[in-house]
């Protein structure tokens, strides 16, 4: 099998898999909005804390995306995106409180909607393009730029703890009211964040789709995996790295932001390193490299661990920790990865 | 008690621990001399059981006041039983029966039914419990009078601490009228430690009242009392104000000394947790590649293991901790080799789904530990030695417990660089290090080079767990706060190079301390964390790049 | 390709163990205290005590003629899992009557718009720092003024001067400390002798704060340590503060957070003479007490297992909201909440409880003073119950305001100087 026919195959493979997933993904969101919509005797009916526990998931699916389309098309390992993710919350979170009692009077600036929605993704954006330029400029890679990540969000966490920070302390933001004016507690806002994560995982799913088959996705895999070579050929290797990973960055805070109102609270323990290791887990679990795989990834772990705490509360931990060993030495390629084999082995008997 | 915690006039209440804090009364210097010399012991006798009675029962009351009384009148009285009631009441084993008029000695106050015996008579009472004795109860001021109590009736004469902790305690407390007494006293005084208290005592005296060439007696002296002595002067119009400032600033200058040796001491002891931890991942990592997410979990086994050791030899932690470093290098080995069969091995040339896989370990370990022995903590004690601090002098002391972390992981460091520098394997490993392929085409097993290498790496990971277990607590969540830190301090310090991990880790720990008083703990923390991630941009391998070609 | 099949399987079939069995008529109390991750070390005890208090129930014939059946889930200290699950209790398959609680601060933070939101009734088990009054809320631990302050005015007549308070950073510690801070100097404390000090969550390098402690110690006043620092940085601390020879005659150090369960992880043998200050001890002499630590016993099978404050809180919680659903005749929240203020019962220190109009209770006020076998005596209590305060009377920014739940004023944040609900009911 020549290296032309295993792209090709892939690509394929690819194409039918982004399809697929648009439907899945359309298909859900349409789904759960009907049948939130039947009346709440009916036995098909999701409540509204169906809903918005399906809308954090969806939150977390968009963080998992981020996360692969830089490591798994980048070959970098952030074990920090969680840092991001809790800079566009807190982003949210400012913004969600300024509308009652600002903590502060430089908070008032945040009441607007449009400078808020600007910090979501200005502040985790801003944050990855010094951290990445510093980074990438004097060649940091592999295990070095991961536990530096780690450093990273550790000192995040420790800082946003302090009082002094004026970010609430340890208890972070909470009592939310409403948000652009509507009630967050009312139904329709369940949804409407609902449909409003939906619709951003679906475009940020598209979006890096798009990347990685341009010319830049490309480049990007050639780095991930001979970055000597790419550099040789002329492509400056850390401009790539650093715009892919500064838009990773971005949407990472999309999906913080998008996760507070519906969670209700934002605090530093988002920034802890044990949270943005269990996202890679998520991705690693989904498959690596496919976009779909992550998607897949969070949903099932976090789906699991909403199932299991409450089913076995003190056994879970040896279920999601002994799936882990399992995944990773059996599922080299995640269920992503178990599901593309499933298939091509369907097509050979075919 | 007298709510300015003012003297009492009673002479044994001085012998206690309590470190005088600068009362000045007459009384009590002499009360300190009284117990100095005229510890006579009363003529003990019998007394009838009514009047024991009557002893103990004053004791009955809830009025702290009126019960140090009745321990004074036990004192003075007769009694023959008196040192061992006086030293129930210290240990909380003196109490009443609940609704009765007997009084009892609880033998043994562990677990939740007591052999007692009469308090009287001393014969064997049975057993007791919550419900039916009343401990009597002591406080804090009760506590330090009743220790003084007892000292003082067992006290000898001529003891020399004893004298030497009365001489200490009369730094400041010399005035008009014991000024004679005193200094007659010196006269007397052998040792020359206890000499040296009492001049200071009488300089110090001296200096107050005027008299500029006492201050040469007191320069260097690092005792609070003289240098809070000195200050007062320094700032008052007194004649001698300007000499005093002098001999004060000399003594500052010198604490000041003191104190940074003190703050080094504090970097390097915070420092050598740092490389403890660290340096089984060092190995791990460096040889291997291995991310591996339950070291921590191995430190926290080496700790339980230090528990369960202690269980086993009850009462004597010493010999527990000594038998656990075996112990634990080997439970914790033992699991990191179990880890490597069963796992790592599967896993070669994708170093970043251990961290997947690992990640996975440390959940099942954390929950399997919590399962097996509680979520609680477990208690470690510390064996006499590894307790207290070895007091170089009045500005420098050094904890013994943190002492020994940092000898022994001195020790372990040397023990490793020793075992990587001089045997068959070290050679092995470090080939593995430099090239795989070419260690193996050498002809290197290296499968069995990697097992060892883990094993090893666990090992130390369990010795840094019975270190931990004298310094922090034993619980399930022991491994999670040094997982972060033991990453960044390799990392920082460059992938396997022992010498960068040791450097590493000593230096952010005393660079941490000397932050600290300036910024505060978490501050210190956080500028330490920025720090790394601007050095690693700088130097992107670390402090000491890996020699030969990472691939 | 078995392997990947099994796994398959084994994926689809932890998918599908939903929780779906239909259950009898009963009523259920949801039990939310982590039982992994950080907290567990606390908050595992808690659910144990929580079932072990409905089987005695259950036993005693249940509740409205009804069996209690606990819905255990775990949090796993993680705040978001907190405020998520107490919403599936609440709305989900096993909708739950009433929940019994969180342990920090954030995770209470976190919960709090859920319960309010879904309607919800919480019983809050833990010492905090106050400034906060829920409709759904029920605070069973202490306020400040039921712990910090007369532990204070318990140190300041044993002639304390100088204080240093040392604290974990975050809410409780910080608030606590600055209304610590506002009385002190009402009482006539220079600035000079206060000294504030903050550290990171689980500590352990304490030697140069301990040094300055007992440099701020020798200067000539009598200090004494006032502690808010948070679970597992108590071990090193207390190690370090033996070992540099401090002891409680020297220095001593009073307590919010370090109660019995605490001790059993320590060697307390150094440490005797330090203090805390709580509620409840396990060595307070009552027969109610002595009959909970047999049942206990019992129930855990553990011969050492011991009892503290926060335990004391959910019995009194639990009983108060048995009585307050009797009185009511149903479990229905809104009926439960008016009935519950008011409601009587037995504490564990020989006394009783009463739930007061702004969701606190009260109770005595107790300090402690560690023995070597790990448990606290009793040196100094309030001669009667102490009313817990929502809003300290010592901060500036809530002296004027006062809670009371009660119709019709109904509103947690009442200003009595301007009679303006801030929030609640009452608001509107």
């Amino acid at each position: 099998m020549s290296l032309a026919t295993v792209f090709k195959r892939n690509s394929l493979l690819d194409e039918r898999s982004t399809w697929i997933t648009s439907v899945v993904l359309i298909v859900g969101m349409l789904a759960v909005v009907v049948l939130h919509a039947l009346p709440p005797d009916h036995a098909w009916h999701l409540n509204d804390s169906v809903v918005s526990l399906l809308g954090k998931y969806l939150t977390y699916m968009l963080l998992a995306l981020a996360v692969d389309l830089i490591w798994g098309y980048l070959g970098i390992l952030s074990l920090g995106h969680g840092a991001f993710f809790a800079l566009g919350g807190y982003a949210m979170g400012l913004y969600l409180t300024a509308q009652q009692a600002p903590l502060a009077p430089w908070q008032a600036v945040m009441a607007h909607f449009p400078v808020a929605a600007l910090a979501v993704v200005l502040a985790p954006g801003l944050l990855a393009l010094v951290f990445g330029w510093l980074a990438f400029r004097s060649r940091v890679t592999g295990v070095y730029f991961s536990i530096i990540t780690q450093a990273l969000t550790f000192a995040l966490m420790l800082a946003f703890n302090r009082n002094e920070m004026g970010m609430g302390g340890s208890t972070g933001l909470t009592r939310f009211d409403e948000l652009l004016g509507f009630s967050l507690s009312s139904e329709g806002m369940t949804v409407a964040l609902f449909v409003a994560s939906g619709v951003a995982v679906l475009l940020a799913f598209w979006g890096c789709k798009a990347i990685t088959r341009s010319r830049l996705g490309r480049v990007c895999m050639a780095t991930r995996d001979a970055e000597a070579r790419v550099r040789f050929i002329g492509y400056r290797v850390e401009h790539v790295k650093l715009a892919v990973f500064v838009l990773s960055a971005m949407i990472a805070g999309i999906a913080g932001a998008l996760y507070v109102p519906q969670v209700g609270i934002i605090n530093p323990s988002t920034f802890a390193p044990l949270f943005s290791i269990e996202v890679v887990v998520w991705v690693a679990l989904g498959g690596r490299a496919t976009l779909y795989g992550a998607l897949l990834g969070a949903l099932v772990v976090n789906y699991l661990k909403t199932v299991l705490t409450g089913v076995m509360p003190d056994a879970w931990l040896f279920l999601l920790g002994g799936l882990f060993v399992v995944v990773t030495m059996f599922l080299p390629q995640g269920v992503a990865g178990l599901m593309a084999h499933l298939r091509r082995r369907r097509e050979v008997t075919a | 008690m007298t709510p300015t915690h003012a003297m009492n006039v009673r002479p044994e209440s001085m012998t206690g621990s309590q470190a005088g804090f600068g009362f000045r009364h007459c009384l009590m210097v002499v009360a300190v001399l009284l117990v100095w010399f005229a510890i006579v012991s009363p003529v003990q006798a019998e007394v009838t059981p009514q009047r024991a009675q009557a002893l103990l029962q004053a004791l009955d009351t809830d009025d702290f006041d009126a019960k140090a009384e009745a321990a004074q009148a036990i004192a003075a009285s007769d009694a023959a039983q008196k040192t061992r009631w006086l030293e129930a009441l210290l240990d909380g084993r003196l109490g009443r029966e609940r609704r009765g008029e007997r009084f009892y000695i609880i033998t043994d106050d562990s677990g939740r039914e007591w052999p007692i015996i009469d308090a009287i008579t001393f014969e064997d009472a049975g057993t007791g419990s919550r419900r039916s004795v009343d401990a009597f109860r002591i406080n804090n001021a009760l506590r330090t009078q009743l220790q003084g109590l007892i000292a003082s009736l067992s006290l000898d004469e001529g003891d020399e601490a004893t004298r030497l902790d009365a001489a200490k305690r009369l730094i400041g407390e010399v005035d008009a009228q014991s000024v004679d007494a005193v200094a007659a006293q010196l006269d007397d005084e052998e040792s020359s430690a206890v000499r040296a208290e009492i001049e200071t005592a009488l300089a110090l005296y001296r200096v107050e009242q005027g008299d500029a060439s006492a201050l040469s007696t007191l320069r260097g002296n690092l005792d609070t009392r003289v240098r809070n002595s000195l200050s007062t002067i320094a700032a008052s119009d007194a004649p001698i104000a300007a000499e005093a400032g002098e001999t004060l600033a000399g003594i500052e200058s010198k604490r000041a000394w003191y104190e940074r040796g003190q703050t080094l001491f504090f970097g390097l002891s915070a420092g050598s947790v740092l490389v403890l931890a660290a340096i089984g991942l060092a190995i791990t990592f460096g040889v291997m590649g291995v991310i591996n997410m339950a070291h921590g979990e191995l430190i926290m086994l080496g700790a339980y293991t230090t528990w369960m050791i202690q269980q086993l030899l009850p009462g004597q932690p010493g010999l527990a901790l000594l038998l656990a470093i075996p112990g634990g290098f080997l439970v914790a080995a033992a699991f990191g080799i179990l880890i490597e069969r069963s796992v790592i091995r599967f896993l070669k040339g994708r170093p970043l789904e251990t961290l997947l896989a690992t990640f996975g370990i440390s959940l099942i370990l954390q929950q399997l530990v919590r399962t097996v022995f509680s979520p609680l903590n477990r208690r470690v004690a510390s064996p006499d030695w590894l307790q207290g601090a070895w007091q170089i002098n009045e500005a420098l002391s050094l904890t013994l417990n943190r002492l020994g972390v940092l000898l022994f992981c001195l020790v372990v460091f040397a023990a490793l660089w020793a075992l990587m520098r001089y045997t068959r394997l070290g050679l092995e490993v470090r080939a593995v290090t430099q090239n795989r392929t070419m260690a193996r085409s050498m002809g290197v097993r290296a499968a069995r080079v990697d097992m060892l290498t883990f094993g090893l790496g666990a090992g130390v990971a369990g010795l840094a767990g019975v270190a931990l277990s004298q310094i922090t607590n034993v619980g399930p969540n022991l491994g999670q706060s040094y997982i972060v830190d033991s990453f960044l301090v390799v990392v920082f310090g460059g992938v396997g190079n022992l010498w960068g991990t040791l450097v590493a880790g000593m230096s952010l720990g005393v660079i941490n301390q000397v932050l600290q008083p300036w910024v505060g703990a978490v501050l210190a923390k956080v500028i330490v964390l920025i720090g790394v991630i601007l050095f690693i941009q700088k130097r992107p391998q670390g402090l000491f790049a890996p020699k030969g070609r990472t691939s | 390709m078995n392997k990947i099949t099994s796994t398959a399987a084994l994926l689809l079939s932890m998918g599908i163990a939903l929780p779906a069995a239909a259950q009898e008529d009963t009523i259920k109390v949801g039990i939310l205290h982590s039982l992994s991750g950080t907290m567990a070390i606390s908050e595992s005890t808690l659910k144990d005590e929580m079932l072990m208090l409905i089987e005695e129930q259950n036993e005693k014939g249940g509740l409205l003629g009804k069996k209690i059946e606990p819905v255990v889930m775990d949090p796993a200290s993680d705040w978001s899992l907190y405020a998520e699950q107490a919403r599936d209790m609440l709305t989900g398959d096993d909708k739950v009557d009433v929940i019994f609680g969180n342990w920090t601060s954030a995770s209470r933070k976190a919960v709090l718009p859920v319960v309010e939101e879904e309607n919800g009734l919480l019983f809050y088990p833990v010492q905090y720092e106050g400034e906060e009054s829920s409709e759904n809320i029920f605070y069973t631990g202490a306020a400040p003024n039921q712990q910090a302050i007369p532990a204070v005015d318990y140190l300041m007549s044993q002639g304390v001067e100088r204080w240093a308070l040392l604290g974990t950073d975050y809410v409780y510690p910080r608030t606590t400390n600055k209304i610590l801070e506002a009385y002190l100097k009402d009482h006539g404390v220079a600035d000079d002798d206060i000294m504030v000090n903050y550290t990171p969550f689980g500590f352990s390098n304490w030697q140069s704060i301990v040094s300055e402690v007992k440099d701020f110690g020798s200067q000539g006043k009598k200090t004494a340590v006032v502690s808010t620092i948070n679970g597992d940085a108590n071990v090193p601390f207390y190690t370090e503060l033996s070992n540099q020879g401090i002891s409680a005659s020297d220095i001593p150090v009073v307590a919010f957070s370090v109660g019995e369960q605490e001790l059993s992880g320590i060697d307390t043998g150094p440490l005797v003479g330090h203090m805390a200050a709580w509620n409840y001890f396990m060595s307070v002499d009552s027969d109610a007490n002595y009959d909970f630590i047999d049942n206990w016993v019992e129930y855990t099978g553990d011969d050492m297992a011991v009892t503290n404050d926060p335990m004391e809180a959910h019995y009194i919680g639990f009983n108060m909201w048995l009585e307050a659903v009797r009185e009511a005749g149903t479990t229905d929240v809104d009926a439960v909440k008016d009935s519950i203020i008011g409601v009587t019962v037995p504490n564990l220190s020989g006394g009783s409880s009463a739930m007061m109009p702004n969701h606190h209770i009260t109770k005595p006020v107790m300090i402690g003073e560690i023995q070597d076998d790990g448990q606290f005596s009793v040196v100094w209590e309030t001669s009667g119950n102490v009313a817990g305060d929502a809003w300290s009377d010592y901060l500036p920014e809530s002296q004027n305001l006062i809670s009371d739940w009660r119709a019709p004023l109904r509103c947690g944040k009442l200003n009595v100087d301007t009679m303006t609900c801030e929030d609640g009911a009452g608001a509107e």
